[in-house]
């Protein structure tokens, strides 16, 4: 099983979120993140006073997947985030030792 | 509120001989006829309007300068701006009932043309409101409403102040030097201006209808001075400390614009010509302030703001607020540009240049706002230039002059005795939280509260 921490830009959620539902998986965990990476802040003002923000708004999108779906999957958030410029994100890509539902006890791919 | 002084003349200090003989007409009307027909010096339509003006400007603080200020903070001190407003608000009813509208308004000793401590500061007589009764007038309303009209205006003046040391000030040391500020620098400034003949710039020709001077120099310059002597507030101006909710300030701003109807207009105290006319001027000095700071940012920075515009609103109700009474449209709009424009430069440049951290612009916006209004007001009150006319004997050169020692008398009187009073306050109790007080927000160290609780 893998777990993909997906950071992409904020309005690429519908997209990746379709993808992946194309692809049958059933759930998603997302956070509003901010971060910086190549691509640059942007300046704000107020009152005069100029405030470069480094730190720009993304959507952390985590997802756990079976090790037959996850290159799928992995495709799949390439393409929906994808606009060719710098910010579109990055996908970290790590291995998930043991999954287990709370409610039953199920482990395994069955949890997930 | 010059206009007022014909109905304070008939209501008991009448200056010239048609007054005379109009209180003395009044008079033996009041003695012969019986109880019931003695309110007829009472106008309900003035009295009407009084009442929602008061509202109106009460409305002007709470809630609206509260989220206007609350709104431009950290989301950590939202709470101890909220909690200042609201406890001014408070604190300023009674003292005012107490011995503040006493000092302000109470006539005792007070003779035209004539200089002495009266001229500077009221008596004792009205002391706990001491003869005001349900039956008692000032003009044509009754005292109980003057009292209540007057009252919000004591409860602004120290809440703009709180601008200028908001995310670092202690509450208790915030509260002490309020109370001090308002009954020694505000009861005597407000007192010179508006009791009527013998009040010192009153027989000078002083022209403050709704308070440029006694409200918005007196708050911005004891801004200025508590910005200073407080210090910056920790990480300014190197870090970052932007507004945490622009809405807020934009809801806020709205309700001061609304409310500021029942400042100005509300000071004809009367619903006449001179109501109407403050109305008509203090939206057309708004609208060209705002404009105005917007073009200027636009030209500036390159993009026109929400903060930018609102504020600019907030310098154009400010600037117009003593010219009210005096200045026609074509006098507004100049007012409200000229405001607009170099309050943008004081609450922008100046702060900047001079180093002090005025949080949110107190002294930029009021203080600056204020003098442009109160000096402007000078020019555009004559006749040729659009506005109600000049007294008799008075020309522009004249009038300026006597702006000139109002603005002049006012930024000395309350920049010196601010400073004592900031002294004595900070020998007391200490005028600063501590360092990590103020790291963790005043909301949490002060008031064992957060504005926006979270489940984690």
């Amino acid at each position: 099983m893998k777990l993909l921490k997906c950071v992409v830009r904020p309005n690429a959620l519908e997209k990746v979120k379709e993808a992946l539902s194309a692809l049958g998986v059933m759930g998603m965990t997302v956070s509003e993140v901010k971060g910086y990476g190549r691509q640059k802040g942007h300046k704000e003002v107020y009152r005069g006073a100029e405030y470069n923000i480094d730190f720009i708004p993304k959507l952390e999108i985590e997802i756990v997947v079976g090790e037959e779906i996850a290159e799928r999957a992995i495709d799949a958030v390439k393409e929906a985030a994808n606009t060719g410029n710098i910010g579109d994100g990055k996908i970290f890509v790590v291995p998930v030792d043991e999954v287990i539902r709370i409610r039953t006890g199920e482990m395994g791919d069955s949890a997930i | 509120m010059r206009f007022s002084s014909h109905s304070l003349a008939e209501s008991g200090i009448g200056s010239n001989t048609r007054s005379r003989l109009g209180l003395i007409i009044l008079g033996l009307a009041f003695w012969l006829i019986p109880d019931a027909a003695r309110a007829d010096g009472l106008d309900s339509g003035d009295t009407a309007w009084m009442l929602t003006s008061t509202a109106l400007v009460l409305f002007m603080t709470i809630p609206g300068l509260s989220l206007f200020y609350c709104g431009l903070v950290r989301s950590k001190n939202v709470l101890s701006v909220l909690m200042q407003c609201f406890a001014l608000t408070s604190m300023m009813t009674l003292i005012w009932i107490l011995w503040g509208y006493s000092l302000a308004f109470d006539q005792t000793g007070m003779e035209a043309g004539v200089v002495n401590l009266h001229s500077f500061v009221g008596g004792f007589d009205k002391a706990l409101l001491h003869g005001v009764g349900i039956d008692s007038l000032t003009g044509t309303v009754p005292e109980t409403v003057f009292v209540t009209f007057q009252m919000t205006f004591f409860i602004i003046t120290p809440a703009l102040i709180a601008g200028a040391f908001a995310e670092r000030m202690k509450f208790s040391a915030m509260l002490l030097f309020m109370a001090l500020w308002a009954t020694i620098v505000y009861a005597p400034i407000c007192h010179m201006a508006w009791s009527g003949d013998g009040a010192f710039f009153w027989d000078k020709g002083v022209l403050d209808f709704a308070g440029g001077t006694v409200v918005h120099i007196n708050a911005g310059i004891a801004a200025l001075v508590t910005a200073i002597l407080i210090g910056k507030r920790r990480g300014y101006p190197e870090t970052v400390i932007p507004p945490h909710n622009l809405v807020l300030t934009v809801i806020g701003a709205c309700m001061l614009w609304v409310g500021w109807f029942g400042f100005n207009a509300g000071s004809a105290l009367a619903a006449n010509g001179a109501a109407g006319m403050a109305m008509l001027v203090t939206q057309v000095a708004t609208a060209s302030a705002a404009l105005a700071w917007m073009v200027v940012e636009w030209v500036k920075h390159g993009k026109p703001s929400v903060l930018g515009i609102v504020t600019g609103a907030v310098a154009g109700l400010v600037a117009i607020t003593p010219a009210s009474g005096s200045v026609g449209p074509l006098g507004a709009i100049v007012i409200g540009l000229a405001s607009g424009c170099l309050c943008f430069w004081g609450a922008t440049t100046i702060k900047r240049k001079l180093g002090y951290d005025d949080s949110l612009d107190a002294f930029g916006v009021h203080g600056i706002g204020g003098i442009v209004g109160a000096l402007l007001t000078g020019v555009f009150a004559a006749e040729s230039l659009g506005g109600m006319g000049l007294a008799d004997g008075m020309t522009i050169g004249s009038q300026l002059m006597a702006q000139i020692v109002g603005v002049a008398f006012t930024i000395v009187y309350c920049g010196v005795l601010s400073f004592i009073i900031l002294k004595v306050v900070d020998g007391l109790v200490g005028l600063r939280v501590a360092e990590d007080e103020e790291d963790r927000g005043l909301d949490i160290s002060l008031h064992n509260e957060q504005g926006y609780y979270s489940e984690v």
